[in-house]
């Protein structure tokens, strides 16, 4: 569940601008897989699906969506990665 | 994180797919959904059966084409009649692959090695390479053969099935 808190500090930043279902997941999946547990991925989205996909994708994957930034045409999620 | 979120990492949920269909449109949805799964980090099998082991074919699966015949809803909009002339199926494959390409989307073939990298089983249907006279050196590396039995043993405890 999303916790609206400051904007955390990000320890990697992914810009997947202009880019289409599956890759913005894809995509953070990879660079998710580059973190510790505990650390947090700024992730920039203008897929429209990804207002419903990130959330989604943080569920599953175990991460924690600490905050978002809807901006209309641009979404900027801030996930923190979970123990798996 | 709450108990219901979490992914136990030792059990992870699993996606089993039927890949039945041998033309481009077709040979996407699956790649995709295989490539989303394993990205949630679910286990993910494919079964590639009949048409759709065109898709596990070397000499096939960068050729794959978008039907101009009884495709009402294809990349060119033609009467059936015009659909049947020589080099209307080209004519659809090629602007099906502008499409892919004017929206940054993978390849078939990027999505067949991404889903490799991602640890997704790819099963080879076995009755239909003994039927269609496929030999397991005409399929890209890394391909189990399996029946039916295989396959539904490993679908068996899939979280979501789905045939396309």
């Amino acid at each position: 569940m999303t916790t609206q808190i400051d904007q955390p500090q990000a320890d990697l930043e992914l810009d997947t601008s202009g880019l289409l279902c599956p890759l913005p997941v894809y995509k953070a999946a990879m660079a998710m897989g580059q973190l510790e547990s505990g650390q947090v991925l700024e992730l920039i989205c203008t897929d429209p699906g990804s207002l419903e996909d990130i959330p989604a994708m943080a569920r599953q994957r175990g991460d924690e969506l600490v905050h978002l930034d809807d901006r209309g045409d641009q979404q900027v999620f801030w996930i923190r990665k979970g123990t798996s | 994180m709450t108990a219901e979120n979490s992914q136990e990492s030792s059990n992870p949920k699993r996606l089993a797919l039927v890949a039945s269909k041998g033309t481009l449109d077709q040979a996407y949805p699956p790649m995709i959904l295989a490539t989303t799964a394993a990205s949630l980090g679910w286990e993910v099998g494919i079964y590639f059966t009949f048409y759709g082991l065109d898709i596990l074919h070397q000499d096939r699966f960068e050729k794959l084409k978008v039907p101009s015949l009884a495709n009402p809803a294809g990349p060119i909009r033609l009467p059936n009649l015009l659909g049947a002339v020589p080099g209307a199926t080209a004519a659809a494959t090629r602007v099906m692959q502008k499409w892919m390409r004017d929206s940054r989307m993978p390849e078939l073939p990027d999505f067949i090695e991404m889903s490799q990298e991602l640890g997704v089983t790819f099963f080879a249907c076995a009755t239909t390479m003994g039927v269609m006279g496929v030999d397991e050196s005409d399929l890209i590396d890394g391909c189990d053969i399996a029946g039916a039995a295989a396959f539904l043993d490993f679908a068996a405890d899939a979280d979501v099935q789905l045939y396309i």
